[in-house]
């Protein structure tokens, strides 16, 4: 297998919220591999927006890296303290793309001068060449009459228009890494689609390596090659996109595949996951779903799973996959999906 | 039982709704929308952003004044100048939830309050211990319990702001409650919590909902029927899986082919329709809303109403 370009080990993050110490991410780890899509899914709260945060030394204020390394390209990212270090990182090897494209641009400033000054920063590009090139990645991004549009401001682009110039400033730089924050969750259907589209073109174009953070299922199984999913901040299960939609192996995966409409039963309830995601002010013991877990066994309350592996891609930290455990079976859904598969394979 | 028998709850005839800005023509929100709701159904209505599709949940609740046409309630004139007893009534009988829990409470009065707003600009209680009785029902219909009437909405996650909501609907005892995206802003785990809710209320007080959405996923597991509108207008009606099995109008068939499938396998060669506006020619031939085949209604000129009879065979 090729070398990852980024490898997170064991990564803690913690804030300081009114006296008090959050949690936000208890050990995550997660290698990414050159050109490939890699979603993270998890519900708000779950860190998964933090996790990525912290790749480009973006964190607020009063959160900081507890423990943990952050390899890319032979650096420890998790070491890094000053914005002088950061400025290296941040835009030049990984970019951002934002949730609300309404409040990613700023409003007083043309669409183009926004894209050209990164090309103008990290590029030194300057004059008509950076103008050129400026209106050459608006057109890249799908954008009409790119040269008509380079002096509008943002307000006159509807809002899967700004979500293409938040994608063109991102790409911009040619970045190796390119992360999208939920980047549809403000959209319409139809312009979701059309920005998917644009996101995939983009990095087959780019060979850029992607990572999605969504909570939409849906858009995870039309983009990604390989999946994470964080449960109260931790990556719970990852795999290929099929294994976790077809063969999903943590009670946690289970209720969130479950819990979807297209997957349930007209006029019969629709499977739910009782009580909310624990506090991550206190310290969790165990497994952190057990507690909305019907299911859970006695351990999960003392002890924290490790990873067990499926596969040699897919792994769960669950202690279902231990070989003392006793069999519990998967929601009906689960097992619909299962026979789903085999019936494709044949 | 056929929709002739059935009784019609609300019927919007030829609603128009206008926004008007400054000196500038009025913007059409809502243009010539007609439909029937039928007693104890959920009807959803799906559209893009600035479809319309608020404004009308709005009308019916008579935030949105009307430029054009009439609502009926139970057969009776709603919108307009209204006698004092309907109007009394129709507060009552008709409640919304809205989208966002975090921004639909008052941040500084107790859910207590907040859940009796309601009974108090009606007078609808006969003395203090009675009211505290309807809170105490209606936060327990909804899966909180009594004593929580003396927190503050902060104090609550998300699903539970939402159950407050819908609390504060419950407690006028409505017939018929306009949901606007009433789990769009809620967590994954948390939107099947909601949705249960609101079937097993359905149910249980034979309730009628105009749930408004633009997750087509959601409103095909909980509509029994189901408009399309596209910039105000309504393009197509029809019971759920008639809709999503055949859709006639390219704008549905658009809508429809945009939807995330949580399938890997046929999510990645899903083939995603674009919607061209223009692909209808209305300079002569107008269009006009007819029934396609019993209960399945399409905005369409002749030549298209051939079109699609010839689809539906």
């Amino acid at each position: 297998m090729t070398e990852p370009i980024l490898s997170v080990r064991d990564l803690v993050v913690k804030f300081s919220l009114r006296g008090q110490i959050l949690t936000a991410i208890r050990g995550a780890s997660l290698d990414l591999y050159p050109a490939e899509t890699v979603a993270i899914v998890g519900e708000s709260g779950s860190g998964k927006s933090v996790f990525t945060k912290t790749w480009l030394g973006m964190l607020d204020a009063n959160g900081w890296v507890d423990s943990g390394s952050i390899l890319l390209e032979g650096k420890d990212l998790a070491r890094y303290r000053t914005e002088r270090e950061w400025l290296t990182i941040r835009g030049k090897k990984i970019a951002m793309v934002f949730q609300d494209p309404m409040t990613a641009l700023n409003p007083l400033r043309t669409v183009g001068m926004q894209i050209q000054e990164v090309l103008e920063l990290h590029h030194g590009m300057r004059g008509e060449e950076a103008k050129a090139r400026t209106i050459e990645i608006l057109g890249e991004v799908g954008i009409d009459m790119p040269e008509a549009r380079y002096d509008q401001y943002p307000h006159e682009f509807s809002g899967g228009m700004r979500q293409r110039v938040v994608i063109a400033i991102a790409v911009a730089c040619n970045p190796k890494i390119l992360i999208c924050d939920e980047p549809t969750t403000a959209l319409d259907v139809t312009i979701q689609a059309q920005i998917l589209e644009l996101i995939r073109s983009l990095q087959k174009k780019l060979g850029v390596t992607l990572v999605y953070i969504t909570h939409d299922l849906g858009v995870v199984a039309n983009v990604a090659d390989r999946v994470a999913v964080m449960y109260a901040g931790e990556i719970i299960e990852y795999g290929t996109v099929e294994e976790i939609f077809y063969d999903p192996r943590h009670p946690y995966t289970w209720a969130l595949l479950s819990s979807l409409p297209q997957l349930g039963v007209k006029g019969q309830p629709l499977y739910s996951i009782a009580g909310t995601p624990p506090n991550l002010f206190t310290e969790i013991n165990g497994d952190a779903f057990a507690p909305r877990n019907p299911k859970a066994l006695k351990i999960d309350y003392v002890k924290r799973p490790p990873f067990f592996q499926v596969s040699p891609t897919h792994s769960a930290k669950t202690w279902l996959l231990d070989p003392r455990a006793p069999k519990v079976e998967p929601p009906e859904t689960i097992k619909a999906l299962q026979a789903k598969y085999e019936g494709y394979a044949q | 039982m056929t929709n002739t028998e059935r009784e019609v709850i609300i019927e919007l005839k030829n609603l128009t709704v206008e926004f008007k800005g400054k000196g500038r023509k009025p913007f059409k929100a809502v243009d010539d929308v007609s439909f029937r709701i039928y007693k104890g159904e959920t009807f959803g209505l799906v559209g893009e952003t600035g479809s319309g599709k608020t404004t009308i949940g709005r009308a019916i609740v008579r935030i949105n004044p009307l430029a054009g046409g009439e609502i009926l309630f139970k057969g009776r004139r709603i919108s307009g100048v209204i006698p004092k007893e309907l109007d009394r009534e129709v507060t009552r009988k008709i409640q919304m939830i809205f989208q966002d829990p975090m921004a639909s409470l008052n941040e500084r009065a107790k859910v207590d309050y907040i859940v009796s707003e309601g009974l108090y600009n009606i007078g609808g209680f006969k003395d203090e211990q009675d009211r505290v009785a309807k809170v105490s029902r209606a936060l327990l219909e909804v899966g909180l319990l009594p004593e929580f009437a003396s927190r503050f909405p902060h104090e609550f996650s998300g699903g539970q702001r939402q159950r407050i909501g819908i609390a504060r609907a419950l407690i006028m005892e409505p017939e018929f409650i306009v949901c606007d995206e009433p789990i769009s802003s809620l967590d994954v785990s948390i939107r099947a919590q909601v949705l249960n809710l609101m079937s097993d209320l359905q149910k249980t007080k034979g309730l009628t909902y105009l749930f408004i959405s633009h997750d087509l996923s959601v409103v095909r597991f909980i509509a029994d029927r189901v408009g399309v509108i596209y910039k105000g207008k309504l393009v197509e009606l029809a019971e759920t899986e008639e809709l999503f099995e055949h859709p006639y109008h390219p704008y549905t068939r658009a809508l429809l082919s945009a939807i995330p499938i949580p399938d890997p396998r046929l999510e990645k060669k899903k083939k995603v329709l674009v919607y061209d506006p223009s692909c209808h020619d209305y300079s002569q031939d107008k269009p006009r809303w007819v029934e396609i085949t019993p209960g399945h209604f399409v905005l369409a000129n002749e030549a298209e109403i051939r079109q699609y009879q010839a689809m539906a065979g």
